[in-house]
């Protein structure tokens, strides 16, 4: 089913009265075409309106502006239950008092009219879908005596039972640890394959959503950044905060000067970039765009070196590097040739990527500006519209206070465990 | 080293404990354990304070000493209707009330919690015959309900307010707890009461489980379709069974010991003027007896205690099947 999100917008309202201007605008002016039976993450750090986005795809929440259409059915004012998805939250809310059996009827047994199905069909349909997840062993247990793991496929099979047009899945993997996310990430691929059921799945976890969506969403403020296939916009982020929100380790950022069709990092010019105009840049260079070389251009002083096994990370420092140390990622190799306390790099045209300083857009330049072209016309072919945003963001003049309160406001609604997760989520952001 | 520390550690404890320790033994401990011995000694006398052989009964002296029997348990049940009318009294109270008071607090507890307007207002509205003295809520409910009648082969010269509203909707006047009145009236009057003084302590109850609840439940039912009737009754009652549970069980010890209502309406005479003990019940029953024979009061102490034990042994084997995780 294809999902259409248009000019979609939430406001949350001030609590205090007095202050009307401390309303929240949680999702601004959100366009988005989902292609049938894709994979999608939406993807952003915590605040940025990624779950409310889900929420009133779901209808638990009511957009305050815009459409939302299944197929071509408008769901916008369409209840929750009657929109055909299935939702999968953050904390899964099995209910406790049910066994897995029971969780997984409940929708069913919810069905009325002619939807209705016979006792037998429901066990079947029930065993079926256990059988997809493969919890079908653990029919007969209550959710506290199963494992996170096993709990979330609980969550996904009672989602698909009533065999949804959409599947929604909330930060489906941060209450797992690391091995389990791995494992289950996986395992929502092959789930989402073999139904060919258009997903949608929010996350604050690049790698989580660059791992296993056909393409990602980048939002920010309810804004969004970038979408495209996760690959894409890892190689070619639209503005800085994309560039710098996906990769780890992160993009290192450097100021800079375009003067002549010359790249500066404070004196050295450090590249040609064809075709773009004189202007103040912010440079990111992504840590594998590094070539160890004694004639490079871009010096700095080395401060240590993590040797990963077949990489090694060079750890150095630049006067003009917005980042504390500078991060690069060479082949293991290389190791023999860094000597003293400085090192020079050349860098690979295509890992290096120029922000306006004022607008933070991305300034394309040289071969850059093919890639980008190719890329979208890649994108049109397979009916997916690419989307970007340039220039600075609405809310970011008072960023300070605001999203606090937003967060403040989606604790209160979603209850403790939910405002533990984004607590870790801050601080997985600071880092 | 470590062993002794925690064994001084522990006589602090035990120190700190003390006064307590002391104070139950006192006024809780040895007082239970002195009615078991009271209620097992025969033909206690009160007026001499021991086993004088005096039998209340006969009035007979036999020179019986510290005998231990069952004579107070029979002398319970040889008080003839008067104790079987309090026990009836009581089972019948219990019965009633504890459901009714169950399921309008249940009812209250989840209208209060899905309001937003006014919430803490009707909140403490609810609370309040909680912090009311019971005997001044008797009284009130004895005006409400009582009429002003000199004489009975006259119709009364001023009825209640209850009667005054039945007469507004053109019904007739009914004789809730006067002379002459009906053993159903009564006990309907009293049912009002007794739910009505237990609904705050319950509903405060249900209501913290309430807000207890993770929202997330409602929302994933309410994704998975299912009816505001069925979300009652396969979500919120089940994840509530616990506290449910707990006021059922305090609702039935509570109920069991019912007294100050009937003293509330009906005075100390436990009935309506002119049936004096008709509406007795089994505390009611033991106070009776304290004057003039401690011996079957403590009996009668006793077979309360069995009662409400084995009932609550039932209420805790149930509710460990119904009540979930």
């Amino acid at each position: 089913m294809k999902v259409v999100l248009q000019h979609l917008t939430k406001i949350f309202p001030s609590r205090n009265k007095k202050d009307a201007g401390a309303e929240v605008v949680a999702v601004n002016d959100f366009n988005l075409e989902i292609p049938d039976g894709k994979l999608i993450g939406l993807l952003g750090p915590s605040g940025c309106g990624k779950s409310t986005t889900l929420f009133m795809i779901s209808g638990l929440q009511e957009p305050t502006a815009g459409k939302i259409y299944f197929g071509d059915d408008d769901v916008t004012k369409l209840a929750p239950e009657n929109r055909g998805i299935g939702l999968v939250f953050q904390n899964y809310a099995l209910y406790p008092h049910l066994t897995v059996q029971q969780n997984i009827l409940f929708p069913l047994q919810n069905l009325k009219g002619e939807k209705r199905l016979s006792k037998e069909e429901m066990l079947a349909r029930t065993e079926q879908v256990a059988k997809l997840v493969q919890i079908d062993e653990y029919m007969n247990r209550k959710p506290s005596e199963l494992s996170g793991g096993q709990q979330q496929r609980v969550a996904i099979a009672r989602a698909l039972v009533k065999m949804p047009r959409v599947l929604l899945l909330d930060e489906p993997l941060s209450n797992l640890d690391a091995r389990l996310r791995l494992q289950t990430r996986e395992e929502i691929r092959r789930i989402q394959r073999d139904t060919g059921i258009t997903t949608i799945f929010v996350t604050h976890d690049q790698e989580e959503a660059m791992s296993i969506s056909d393409f990602i969403v980048v939002m920010k403020l309810g804004v969004i950044m970038q979408t495209g296939k996760p690959q894409w916009v890892y190689d070619d982020p639209a503005n800085l905060f994309v560039a710098k929100f996906l990769g780890a380790p992160p993009i290192n950022m450097f100021a800079g000067m375009v003067r002549g069709g010359k790249l500066y990092i404070g004196e050295e010019a450090v590249m040609d970039v064809d075709g773009a105009a004189d202007q103040e840049v912010y440079v990111g260079i992504r840590p594998e765009g590094f070539i160890l070389d004694r004639a490079g251009s871009l010096t700095c002083k080395v401060s240590g070196i993590d040797v990963m096994g077949r990489d090694i990370s060079v750890v150095s420092t630049h006067e003009n590097s917005l980042n504390p140390v500078v991060r690069s990622i060479i082949s293991a190799d290389g190791i023999k040739s860094i000597t003293g306390d400085t090192v020079r790099f050349s860098l690979k045209q295509h890992k290096v990527f120029l922000f306006n300083k004022e607008t933070e857009a991305r300034v394309y330049f040289g071969e850059q500006v093919a890639t980008h072209e190719a890329m979208i016309a890649e994108m049109a072919a397979e009916g997916q519209v690419y989307a970007a945003h340039e220039g600075p963001l609405p809310r970011e003049a008072d960023d300070k206070d605001k999203p606090a309160a937003a967060k403040e406001k989606k604790s209160k609604r979603f209850g403790k465990k939910r405002a533990g997760s984004q607590d870790h989520a801050d601080s997985e952001e600071k880092r | 080293m470590k062993a002794k520390s925690k064994k001084r550690n522990q006589w602090k404890a035990w120190l700190y404990l003390l006064p307590m320790i002391i104070l139950l033994l006192v006024f809780t401990v040895w007082p239970i354990i002195n009615t078991v011995r009271i209620a097992f000694l025969c033909r206690w006398d009160p007026d001499v304070g021991a086993i004088v052989g005096y039998d209340y009964q006969t009035s007979m002296l036999e020179n019986v000493h510290y005998q231990f029997g069952i004579n107070n348990f029979i002398n319970v049940f040889a008080a003839g209707n008067s104790f079987l009318t309090a026990l009836g009294n009581t089972m019948l109270l219990t019965v009633l009330t504890v459901p009714i008071s169950t399921m309008l607090a249940l009812l209250i507890a989840v209208a209060l919690n899905s309001i937003k307007f006014l919430k803490k207002f009707f909140q403490t509205v609810f609370f309040l015959p909680y912090v009311t003295n019971a005997i001044a809520i008797g009284m009130v409910f004895a005006t409400m309900f009582g009429m002003i009648w000199p004489s009975p082969a006259k119709p009364p010269t001023s009825v209640g307010i209850i009667n005054t509203i039945i007469e507004a909707f053109g019904g007739h006047y009914v004789n809730w707890i006067d002379r002459g009145s009906s053993y159903w009236a009564n006990i309907a009057v009293l049912v009002t009461y007794i739910v009505w003084n237990a609904l705050p302590f319950k509903i405060l109850v249900l209501l913290g489980g309430l807000q207890n609840v993770d929202k997330q439940y409602y929302d994933a039912a309410k994704v998975d379709g299912a009816s505001r009737w069925r979300i009652f009754w396969r979500i919120t009652v089940p994840l509530l069974s616990p506290m449910i549970a707990y006021v059922v069980i305090t609702g039935f010890i509570g109920g069991f010991k019912e007294y100050t209502s009937i003293v509330g309406i009906f005075g100390e005479d436990m009935g309506p003027y002119g049936a004096p003990g008709k509406l007795n019940t089994m505390v009611g029953f033991i106070y009776d007896s304290i004057p003039h024979n401690q011996g079957k009061a403590s009996a009668a102490a006793l077979i309360l205690f069995a009662i409400i034990f084995i009932v609550t042994m039932i209420n805790m084997y149930v509710s460990k099947k119904k009540v979930h995780y």
